[in-house]
Parts: C-alpha cells; structure tokens; sequence
C-alpha cells in the first residue's frame, strides 16, 4: 500500500499545533474553507492519485461511526 | 462530605529573632514549606548553608494535591536522602492505557528498559510527600522550619531582602541576603513585589476526586476520551497508596463549580464510572487550568522556584517534578556563590536554564490542555478526526495527547562544553545523566547511587587516570572485572547508554546533567569544562 501511515514527523505534537494554530481566531466556516485549501495543496504536494485515493478511503472509513454524533 | 482532619500537624514555636528590637539578618530565607521549599531547605543544609524556612501553616493534607512523581525527581529526592521512603510508600507506575469510547486506543510503557534504581514513577499523596521531607528537613542542623510565619509583605534592601512575618504572637520582621519564593501558585511575594505572572486560562472546568476503596485493577495511568460513563468528555484515574484513588473528570466550561462539588452530584458521576457505589469521598475539587510563567525567576535578591515562578495544567505531571527540578538547579548554584567557589553570574543561568524548562513544560501542557479540551469547534473536529484515525494508523496514535508526562529536562546552556568529537547518541551536554546497573566485587549498584551531588567525572578505564581538581570526585567505570576496585560495567549499560568507549569521560555538574564530556580527556579540558561549568569563562 503506497499510503504512509506509519509517524513521519520527529515531534508529532508540534505538527499538530501547527495546524491547530492556523485556525486560531477563525471562524467555523472560514476554518472548513482553510481545511479545503489545505486539503488541495497537500493533494498537489503528494502528487500521486493512488495515494490520495487511499487516503481518501482511509477517512471515509475512520469518519463512518462517528458521522451521527453531534459537535460538543 | 465531612470536614477532613489534617493529616499531619505541626507546633508553632515563638523564635528568639521575635524578640529582637532589629530584624535579625539570615543568609537565606525560603518561604514555603511545600515539596519545592523543603527539597531546597534540605539540598542548601546539605551543602553547608543553613536555611530558614518559613510556611503560614501549621499542618499538611488538606487534600492529596499533586500525586504523580517522575524518576528523576525520585533520583534528586535520593540525594536529599529520602528517595527510598518515597519509593517504599508509594506505587510503582510505568504503564499508561489511552481508552475512546469503551476501547483501547493504545498503551505506553514509559520505561521499557531495565537497569535503572527508580521507577519511571510513583504514585504518593503530596502530603505523604510533604511529611517524609519535614520529617528529613528536621534531622538537619542547617534546617530551621518556623509554621505559622506567614510573609506579609517584602520590600529589597541593600545587598538583601526584608520580609514582615505575621504569627500568633503578631508581627515581626527578619532580613536576609537571599529570599527564595517557594510560596505557591498565588505566591504572596510575586504579588506584593508586584511581579506579571502571564498567560493562557482554560475554559473547561475539572472535577478532581480522591475516593477510597478496594479495587483490583493494574496500578497504570488510565485515560478515557469520551467514554460511556461520562460521554463527550474526558476522565483520568491513578492509583494511589493506601487505596485511594484519584480521578479527574472534565466538566466542561459552563459548569458550576460549588454545585458540582457538593457530593450528591460527585458520587453519581463516580459511581457512573466505577460501576458501583462502594466507595469513600476523601477528597473533592473543581479546578480551571492555567499555563502561565513570571518572565524572570529573580527581582533583586529574590528568587522563585517551583509554582511560584510557572504554573502548568496537571496533564503531563510537570508541576512538583519541575519545581524539584528548579530547586536543585538553584541549590548547587546559590550554595557554590555563597562559598565564593563561582561568581553571582553562575545563577543568572538558573534563569536561563529554569526558564528553558519552564516554556517547554508551558508548551506540553498547554497541548495536552488544548486537545483535552479543543478551543473550538474546528479544533473539536480536527481531535476526533485524530482520535478516529488513531484506529487505523499509528501516525494519529501519536498525535493522540492525553499528557505527555514529564521527564528531565535538557539544557542548552553556556555551562555546557560543545562536543567536538564524535558521538552516537549518549548523553548530551545538558542532558542529565542516565542511569545504569553496574557491580563492584560482588556487589550490584546503580550508577546514580554512586555519583555524589558534587562535580564528578565519570571515567572508563584505560591507561592513567587523568589529573583532576580536588572540586571534582572521580567514578571509573571498566568494560572488564579486572579491578575489584573500579565498577565493571557487567551488562554493557554504560557503554550503551553514554555511547562509551576506553578513555570515555564525562564530566556531570552537581545536579548530575552533562557539563562537558571527552573521547580523551585531559587535565586542561576537564579544567576548562569546569571552569565554564561554574560561570567562571
């Protein structure tokens, strides 16, 4: 399987933070356009549609039971 | 729920200085007799400089507050001389489970390895703490505790400190040279000196319970994400001695603190979780976190240590562990000043270094923080995204966070000598030292017993030993059993663990981190690490 699942960053948390950062101070719907547009450029970065396909089936599945629950 | 007992009481004693027409002048004065004050009482007694010690109460255990106890505060509390009554009293942990939902998401071993004298950590009441370090405080001369001597008010005189003490007896003033806030979190003397203590609140509220009762469960640090028995939040439980156990709920933001307090409301959540109601309320609180630091740990000749100077979300376990960590990083310093052995610019790296540990402590906890309770609704989304992925790949796994827990601190320090050679791994300059089983004749020791709380060059054997200052006290360590006197270094820990190869040396400060280490040492390099090691080039 050419997706990467294993841990790639040195210090996950900061990566994390990262992008916990960026949406700081946005509201919610300028948050979903700012993770679309992530979603796009990292798309291009990996440049490899077998990749992102499987990347895309990963989070229909991870997402699936928790699909019904409301947001806190 | 009644009203608690303390678990510890203390007399209040009237001082001859209360009867002075001057203040009397002490060299150091510390204020706060909690785990931060008392392991630095008893560190300064250690190394020849009397201390006295003051604390506004009289009694310990109002509550069993900050349980969770890291290695190497254990290995410091080993040099103080209390580290195997700690050990002996508390439980033993080293093992974490991370549950969303009713499933396991994953387990950690914080210390896979063996070949180290202390766990990775124990598990005590803070006033289980409190009581063994009064208890060894008291059994040295260079100690004087004074309970119910509360600071009132402290105002910087020339070369030193006055404080005015409150009592039973009424007010008095004493003087110091240096005065030490270990005071706390509302620390009176930040205050009264005016001092900024800035930072970040938390919304989400807490619920912390102590509850006794017989439970057969793994002694392990267990965290629920969302789970059945108390849904859409967070849950920690921790095993303590004596059959209590401590148990953190998130409440939310909007909760109401005293209602939730009251036991009607806290033993149905319990219960909830537990699965059943056999149990005693020992202990019940509602907590908002904060993460917040002064800028500078000193003003004039006052010095802050431990919660005084920082403060940090209990997720991780970095407030007493950090505090004990800036004690003995002040206490080597501030006694080698005092004996004119180093110039009063060796503790403007206690600042540096403190303050280094202090923002990356700032830093873990206000993520964990942060992913325990998101800001928003995109941040809410982007943690059950993690936690959702996490059942699928182990890269989510490891952005998980529940608390990344603490651990010794790395500095990077002038102290420090760069290394020029070639190392792989090992223990860094600023790192502190790692611990590792060895054996002398036949005897089984652990490094960290062996290495005293004063500069110390680790040496493995081969050929002439190097000349070293009288300051420094010398540890040769062998691959081969060859010298009944010299460690053998039996399993090849050692080697491993410091990347140690014939003529290896390293040379530790007395807090045990890395001052400067060498493929080859010589008498002019040892000297010249030592030398920058106390401030001195």
């Amino acid at each position: 399987m050419p997706l990467d699942t294993a841990s790639r960053f040195a210090d996950p948390d900061a990566a994390y933070r990262l992008i916990v950062d960026a949406h700081r101070g946005l509201a919610d719907e300028e948050s979903r356009r700012l993770d679309a547009a992530l979603v796009l450029l990292l798309a291009n970065q990996i440049g490899d549609l077998e990749v992102l396909r499987e990347a895309l089936a990963l989070s229909r599945e991870a997402i699936a039971p928790a699909k019904a629950k409301a947001e806190p | 729920m009644a009203e608690r007992k303390p678990v510890f009481q203390f007399a209040y004693r009237r001082s001859p200085d209360q009867d002075r027409r001057e203040p009397v002048r002490h060299r150091v004065i510390i204020v706060g007799a909690g785990p931060v004050g008392l392991s630095l009482a008893i560190d300064l007694a250690q190394r020849g400089v009397a201390v006295l010690l003051l604390d506004d109460a009289d009694r310990i255990g109002e509550g069993s507050r900050g349980i969770c106890y890291a290695k190497r505060t254990l290995e410091i509390w080993d040099r103080l001389g209390v580290g195997a009554p700690m050990a002996e009293k508390g439980v033993t942990w080293r093992r974490g489970k991370v549950f969303q939902g009713s499933d396991l998401l994953y387990e950690f071993d914080l210390l896979p390895e063996g070949g180290h004298k202390r766990p990775a950590f124990i598990n005590l009441q803070q006033y289980h703490v409190e009581n063994l370090l009064v208890g060894r405080a008291a059994s040295l001369p260079g100690v004087e505790l004074r309970w119910r001597n509360k600071v009132t008010d402290v105002t910087d005189i020339a070369g030193g400190v006055e404080l005015a003490i409150a009592t039973p007896d009424g007010p008095y003033a004493l003087r110091a040279d240096w005065v030490i806030a270990c005071d706390g979190a509302n620390s009176t003397l930040r205050r009264r000196l005016g001092i900024a203590f800035a930072g970040e609140t938390f919304a989400d509220q807490f619920l912390i319970a102590d509850v006794k009762m017989h439970a057969d469960l793994p002694t392990e640090r267990r965290f629920w994400f969302d789970p059945p028995f108390h849904e859409g939040r967070s849950a920690l439980m921790h095993r303590q001695p004596e059959d209590v156990w401590r148990i953190d709920l998130q409440l939310g933001p909007k909760a109401d603190a005293e209602r939730e307090k009251a036991p009607e409301r806290v033993r149905p959540r319990l219960a909830a979780m537990l699965g059943h109601d056999e149990f005693d309320l020992e202990w019940v609180s509602v907590y908002r976190f904060q993460c917040r630091r002064i800028e500078s740990f000193f003003h004039g000749r006052v010095v802050f240590c431990g919660d005084s100077a920082h403060q940090l979300s209990p997720f991780g376990a970095r407030g007493a562990n950090s505090g004990v960590q800036d004690a003995e990083n002040l206490a080597w310093k501030l006694a080698l000043v005092l004996a004119k052995g180093a110039p009063q610019s060796l503790l403007a790296s206690y600042d540096l270094e403190r303050g280094q540990a202090a923002d990356d402590n700032i830093r873990h906890s206000t993520r964990s923080t942060d992913f325990i309770a998101p800001h928003s609704a995109q941040e809410a989304r982007l943690r059950d995204a993690t936690l959702a992925l996490a059942r699928h790949a182990d890269f989510a796994k490891r952005m998980v966070n529940s608390g990344r827990l603490s651990s010794a601190s790395v500095y990077d320090t002038p102290l420090s000598t760069p290394d020029t050679e070639r190392w792989q791994g090992g223990v860094p300059p600023g790192a502190a030292m790692q611990d590792a089983m060895l054996r002398r004749g036949g005897e089984r020791l652990y490094l960290t017993e062996i290495v005293a709380p004063r500069f110390t060059l680790l040496y493995v054997q081969n050929g002439a030993i190097p000349f070293v200052p009288a300051s420094v006290d010398i540890v040769q360590i062998s691959a081969t059993d060859r010298d009944p006197s010299v460690l053998h270094d039996e399993q090849g820990q050692f080697a491993a663990r410091y990347d140690a190869t014939p003529g290896s040396a390293y040379l530790l400060r007395p807090d045990g981190h890395v001052a400067a280490r060498f493929r080859h040492a010589s008498e002019a390099g040892i000297e010249a690490a030592l030398s920058r090691a106390c401030a001195k080039s």
